[in-house]
């Protein structure tokens, strides 16, 4: 049989209560006659020969490529950069697809008597991974190898000395990388391709780049007009990306892109409720949903965020393929989509979804109140293709407990951007160009970079400017279940209970609202006709 | 008739910056236009003899309505009538100069109102002032008038107390002590003598082998681990204390075996009967008021000065802290408003003295408007019931009912609270707690204090609320009765005349109230003002340095956890276990050897990284850093830190951690000063710091070096530190700032008013039992 697609349930009296995330932990609620459900199309089938399909795309390049064996020669410099720990979420049950990837790579390196090869993290503005995550992505064999003799890397914004500018686009966006990467004969790129934003020529000109360079797209102007961010065609953000890429190109980089997509098989069969539809639990779904919201319930926050990030997703390889960047991502996209977008008719007053305890941002961390924002306004919210989900002047219903808690390891400017930026101002224009540079140069944050494993000081900008678009549009944000202090804090309303969330949406936008709920997981996109 | 007689007449007064002094001097500018003031004042240490009266008697709400009467005019209207004598009523000839020996033999009228009033005074210094000053006094005005030849009449009116009556039952009539029966006959001279005498014994004694090493043990209690100059300093203190305590108790002892209840009423006693020896040569008149208490009407409702007798029992009951006080309901409380005690000492001023010696008048309420002490606990109660205080939670107080219970079983009860107290403080202080939790024995030992002074409030009260005795005031109603209508109504002291229902409840409580300064609003944070003030001058742009110490300063960790996690960062796991079971074995020992001396508890750490690489110790403690430091620290130092920088302060770590640990930190401070090890030959580390390790006193040197090197002001600086160790870097600076202060140093923070701080750890992370090193 094969997947089914998207499916939109209209409540009505036989539906029972919908499943919602809350950090780490779930609700379930019972939505209002006439609501629409958004449930996700499901897993599609994997590709049946991975490692042979992996094989096949190296040697069968898209686009005006050669095949990768045939760009290798002996004494050259070849760099394969990956994407870091952000994709896929959660982390893949072993072996995650970079390594598998990424080991035939050197195969073929390694018969052609390549020597001097670099592997980077393309790590951007991101931290650095600790040794069992790097172990995790590349697997024991290519870790032990490449750290003893300093050939695995991680990818330094502030690292002057390993950067170079290769000049500015038309638009005048100055373009700097990472030296070792653009100077080598070639760069290969490997990624997860997990949702739409990611991958084509976001993933060298974003993922290899210092500040100079991020902060011609990283900011308010551009993500208000990215409209979404997760449609590369409407967004500004990924203009941006593509006149860098391009001119990476005409600078001499040469890339060999390998994508990869993975379908939505996201969570174990312990938790297999998370994946169906609730009317559809068996008795195994209904037992295993009370037992872990019992057990999550019981224990403390940092108890449950510990299961739940142990937790690894039985992904399954959906494409792969090489060559030349934008040749890539074309087909890419199409996979993403093919197993993510849900044709939506007509716009909401009211959206609601669920916050995971997961996001790009907190990996076997915690989810602090600014990434609940991010996750929410930014990433949930833009999970669109056409328009969003919620008209203009909505309301958006945000189910999370919202935590003050932040880890001083990872986010060490979070707390000080919560602490003193958002307790003046969530204006996202008015702390960019009042607080920006003051993080972004700050010499301890970014020695914490550098040296730690934290997010660089200028972070938790990108994400507040990631919600600037929703931010926009909303009438109104409520947080479900959060922290009322903390809630505030971000500028938005708490509710205890969703009978009080929804009256208070109808003071934004009046009686008899229409209500739509995004349900994940897994993942998906809408896309509004 | 009052104004006329004493319009033009110069008098001398004595006491003025008292509660009853003010009010007469007040009472004289204001009632008398024609009269001129010389007031003895003692110079303080700093200011002279008429800065004390500007500042102590002129700045004080009881002139306010003489300013408004006078408008601009009233400092030159003060200065061409007040006029300031220097001098003190302890020393021989009041230490006047010749000129104001002039103006004392020239004066018609001597006030002398000077006293120690307090009961709980050392013995030779009441014996000094309130019993010797008014015969000390009365000499030197007959000496210079004879030395000046003055032979116009004087008159001097010595103020005493009702109580000098003692312990007496009955009537107390207004007669010399010596005429009334039962009088005991003492030689006051041998008393004097003995008294002088006891100070210098008690001294002895304080310095006793055995008493010393009391001392000690109690400075090193309190203190800690301060080093010696701080010790030595608190074990000097208090002695100084406890010489003040012995003569205090021994004024009591002294005399209730003579028939009086304190010391003052003692001395008092003693004082009139020396003073009247020389009744022959100075014509003397002596007034004797009861308890006196709040202005009925003038210079207003309810003026008060200074926090006395009855207030802070009052104050105590309210809080909830006082739940009895002993005392018969039916006896008679004997108090009377300040306005009419100054009322009837300026009409005796204008009366003169008695043609047939020495007068004595009584000025109390006891005998011709009784006010009961049931009478009087009731309106307390039922006032509060309306009017409560309110707690810092912003909760009100409810006030006990009250059930006479008698001084025994109140003493025994309080008695038993404070030792009960006292243990579970002992107890709770010797546990390693700080922080908030610390707050809590800081608590226990504010509540025992209450309760001790509550305590004090009943031995030296108690007997003032049992008193039987009647004070007869019949010659101060003669007085009184000798006035014409309008005098009676402007110089209104006729005890009658009080109300004590609207008295209570309308003048007194709420003036006490408000004197007190307790909350009579529910809101909550009373004392958030002086926090945000604090902090305010902290983080002021003007400060020059800020000084941290590490451990539960910046990080909660040690020296220990550090160690653990170094040496557990590379075995396998089995052996992780059994290395932390052994540490942990060592745990009590380890903790005792850093209470008894920080320095050698860290050399004994030290002496672990024997044999060690400094490279892979560099490499790991940068793992130790994010796995571990970054975790354990509190955000909001990190934070404060920054805040110092940004605002131009230099920043400078000193802690006896050592400098492989710190690297990472570095970037945060403008300056670290730690410990390092040595190397020896073959390139590892031996076990042995460089230099002393920089801990207690060593620090706050560390600190003065630091300071003068870089041109920065100490009194400019500020220092945020944890426990008592780092009390001499705290005291070397302008600003400490204690940070989840031990319970020690909590109290000390109390005390002193410094700003202190809760920092925590950042929420949300798992919690760490055991300094076990592994990767991330």
């Amino acid at each position: 049989m094969s997947p089914r697609p998207g499916f939109i349930l209209d409540v009505d009296k036989s539906t029972p209560p919908a499943l919602f995330w809350h950090g780490e932990g779930f609700r379930l609620e019972k939505l209002p006659m006439g609501s629409r459900v958004i449930y996700p199309p499901e897993a599609l089938d994997p590709l049946k020969d991975p490692l042979g399909a992996i094989a096949h795309a190296l040697e069968n390049p898209v686009g005006d490529s050669s095949p990768l064996s045939s760009l290798l020669f002996a004494d050259m410099r070849l760099t394969i950069a990956f994407d870091d720990l952000s994709l896929p979420l959660p982390s893949m049950q072993p072996p995650d697809i970079r390594q598998l990837v990424i080991e035939q790579i050197l195969d073929l390196a390694a018969a052609k008597g390549v020597d001097d090869v670099v592997l980077v993290a393309a790590l951007a503005l991101h931290r650095r991974m600790t040794e069992s995550e790097l172990r995790h992505i590349l697997g024991d064999r290519i870790y032990d190898s490449f750290n003893k003799m300093g050939r695995l890397t991680q990818h330094d914004a502030e690292d002057r000395s390993n950067l170079i500018h290769l000049g500015l686009t038309d638009k005048g966006e100055d373009v700097e990388i990472n030296k070792r990467a653009a100077t080598s004969d070639l760069l290969v790129y490997v990624n997860v391709n997990l949702v739409s934003m990611d991958g084509g020529h976001k993933s060298v000109a974003t993922g290899l780049a210092s500040y100079k360079s991020l902060r011609h797209h990283h900011n308010v102007k551009t993500m208000v007009h990215s409209k979404s961010f997760m449609d590369r065609h409407n967004s500004q953000l990924h203009s941006s990306n593509w006149r860098m890429g391009r001119l990476i190109k005409e600078a001499g980089v040469k890339i060999f892109q390998v994508e990869t997509t993975l379908n939505t098989n996201t969570f174990p069969d312990s938790f297999g409720f998370l994946q169906k539809r609730e009317w559809e639990w068996n008795l195994k779904d209904r037992t295993g949903f009370i037992a872990a919201s019992a057990a999550l319930g019981k224990t403390p926050p940092w108890l449950s965020r510990k299961i739940l990030h142990s937790i690894r997703s039985p992904y399954q390889l959906t494409g792969v393929t090489a060559g030349e960047v934008e040749a890539v991502h074309d087909i890419t996209i199409e996979n993403v989509f093919k197993q993510q977008l849900v044709e939506v008719h007509g716009q909401t007053d009211i959206l609601t979804m669920g916050l995971p305890y997961i996001g790009p941002y907190n990996v076997n961390s915690i989810m602090n109140p600014i990434l609940v924002y991010c996750l929410g306004l930014g990433y949930f919210f833009n999970m669109y293709k056409g328009m969003p989900l919620v008209r203009k002047g909505g309301v958006l219903i945000l189910s999370h407990p919202t935590r003050r808690e932040f880890d001083p390891t990872i986010h060490p400017s979070y707390i000080d951007f919560f602490d003193n930026v958002l307790a003046d101002t969530t204006d996202p224009l008015e702390i960019e160009s009042k607080y920006e540079s003051a993080f972004a140069t700050d010499p301890w944050y970014i020695h914490l970079y550098r040296t730690g494993h934290a997010y660089h000081g200028v972070h938790p900008f990108y994400m507040w400017y990631w919600g600037a678009h929703a931010l926009d549009h909303l009438g109104a944000v409520i947080i479900l279940g959060g922290d009322p202090k903390t809630v505030h804090r971000l500028g938005f309303m708490s509710a205890s209970t969703m009978s009080d969330a929804l009256e208070m949406a109808q003071s934004f936008i009046g009686p008899d609202p229409s209500l739509t709920h995004l349900h994940s997981p897994p993942l998906l996109m809408a896309d509004v006709k | 008739m009052i104004v006329d007689r004493l319009s033009g007449k110069t008098i001398f007064i004595t006491g003025s910056t008292g509660f009853l002094g003010t009010a007469l001097v007040e009472k004289l500018l204001r009632t008398v236009p024609g009269c001129n003031l010389y007031l003895l004042i003692r110079p303080g240490r700093t200011s002279t003899a008429s800065e004390r009266i500007n500042k102590e008697i002129l700045k004080n709400d009881c002139f306010d309505r003489l300013r408004e009467t006078y408008g601009d005019q009233f400092e030159s209207e003060i200065a061409s009538r007040v006029h300031p004598v220097s001098g003190d009523v302890v020393s021989d000839n009041l230490n006047l100069d010749d000129s104001d020996r002039k103006f004392l033999a020239d004066c018609d009228v001597i006030i002398h109102s000077a006293a120690s009033v307090s009961f709980d005074s050392p013995l030779d210094q009441a014996v000094e002032v309130n019993l010797l000053g008014p015969r000390r006094v009365a000499e030197t005005a007959i000496q210079a008038r004879s030395e000046f030849g003055v032979t116009k009449p004087v008159h001097l009116i010595a103020i005493s107390t009702a109580y000098v009556a003692g312990r007496r039952r009955g009537l107390s009539p207004e007669l010399p002590l010596s005429d009334t029966p039962f009088s005991i006959q003492l030689e006051w001279h041998s008393e004097v003598e003995a008294a002088r005498g006891l100070r210098a014994d008690v001294d002895l004694k304080s310095r006793d082998s055995r008493t010393l090493e009391l001392f000690r043990k109690k400075a090193a209690k309190e203190l800690g681990a301060v080093g010696v100059p701080l010790l030595v300093d608190k074990q000097e203190k208090l002695r100084t204390q406890w010489i003040h305590d012995e003569m205090v108790r021994a004024g009591i002892a002294r005399a209730t075996s003579v028939g009086w209840p304190d010391a003052y009423a003692y001395t008092k006693a003693l004082g009139e009967k020396a003073l009247l020896e020389k009744q022959k040569e100075i014509p003397i008149t002596i007034v004797r008021p009861s308890i006196i208490e709040s202005a009925m009407l003038e210079p207003k409702p309810g003026w008060i000065r200074g926090f006395r007798m009855a207030e802070p029992i009052i104050i105590s009951y309210a809080r909830g802290l006082l739940k009895e006080f002993p005392g018969v309901p039916e006896g008679v409380i004997d108090v009377i408003p300040v306005d009419m005690v100054a009322a009837a000492i300026v009409a005796v001023a204008a009366k003169g003295p008695g043609k047939g010696g020495p007068e004595i008048f009584q000025v109390a309420s006891g005998s011709r408007n009784p006010l009961k002490y049931a009478t009087l606990v009731n309106h307390v109660r039922t006032w509060f019931q309306e009017h409560p205080i309110y707690d810092s939670d912003g909760q009100p107080i409810m006030v006990p009912d009250w059930s006479f219970p008698g001084r025994g079983r109140v003493q025994s009860q309080l008695d038993k609270t404070s030792k009960f107290l006292q243990a579970l403080e002992q107890a709770t202080g010797m546990l390693p707690i700080r922080g908030e939790q610390a707050n809590f024995i800081v608590d226990i030992e504010r509540k025992r204090q209450a309760v001790d002074n509550a305590l004090g409030y009943v031995e030296l009260y108690g007997t003032y609320a049992e008193t039987d005795a009647i004070f007869k005031i019949d010659n101060l109603l003669d007085l009184y009765e000798s006035l014409d209508e309008q005098e009676k109504g402007q110089f209104a002291f006729d005890p009658a005349l009080i109300h004590w229902e609207s008295f209570i409840r309308e003048i007194h409580l709420p003036s006490v109230v408000q004197h007190a300064r307790v909350k009579t609003t529910p809101t909550k944070r009373p004392a958030k003002s002086r926090v945000e003030r604090n902090l305010a001058l902290i983080l002021s742009e003007e400060r020059h340095l800020a000084v941290f110490d590490l451990e539960n300063t910046i990080i909660s960790s040690n020296v220990v956890d550090t160690y653990a996690w170094l040496a557990t960062r590379r075995l396998p796991k089995l052996k992780k276990a059994l290395f932390a079971f052994d540490l942990a074995m060592q745990g009590p020992s380890l903790l005792a050897l850093d209470r008894k001396d920080r320095g050698d508890f860290l050399r004994s750490f030290y002496r672990k990284y024997e044999g060690a690489k400094p490279q892979t110790l560099r490499k790991d403690s940068q793992e130790f850093f994010n796995a571990y430091l970054l975790k354990k620290s509190f955000p909001a130092a990190i934070e404060r830190i920054r805040r110092h920088r940004s605002l131009g302060h230099k920043t400078l770590l000193i802690t006896g951690a050592l400098d492989f640990i710190l690297e990472p930190l570095k970037p945060l401070f403008d300056d670290i000063i730690c410990a390092e090890l040595e190397i020896g030959d073959n390139g590892l580390y031996k076990g042995r710091s460089l230099a002393v390790p920089p801990t207690g006193e060593a620090r706050a040197s560390i600190l003065a070096d630091y300071a003068a090197e870089h041109s920065l002001k100490l009194s400019e600086s500020i220092a945020y530190a944890d426990s008592t160790s780092d009390l001499p870097m705290l005291e070397a600076v302008g600003y400490p700032v204690c940070v989840n202060p031990e319970p020690k140093l909590a109290a000390i923070a109390r005390k002193r008013g410094w700003h202190t701080e809760q920092w925590d750890k950042a929420k949300g992370l798992p919690p760490v039992y055991l300094p076990i090193g592994r990767s991330m």
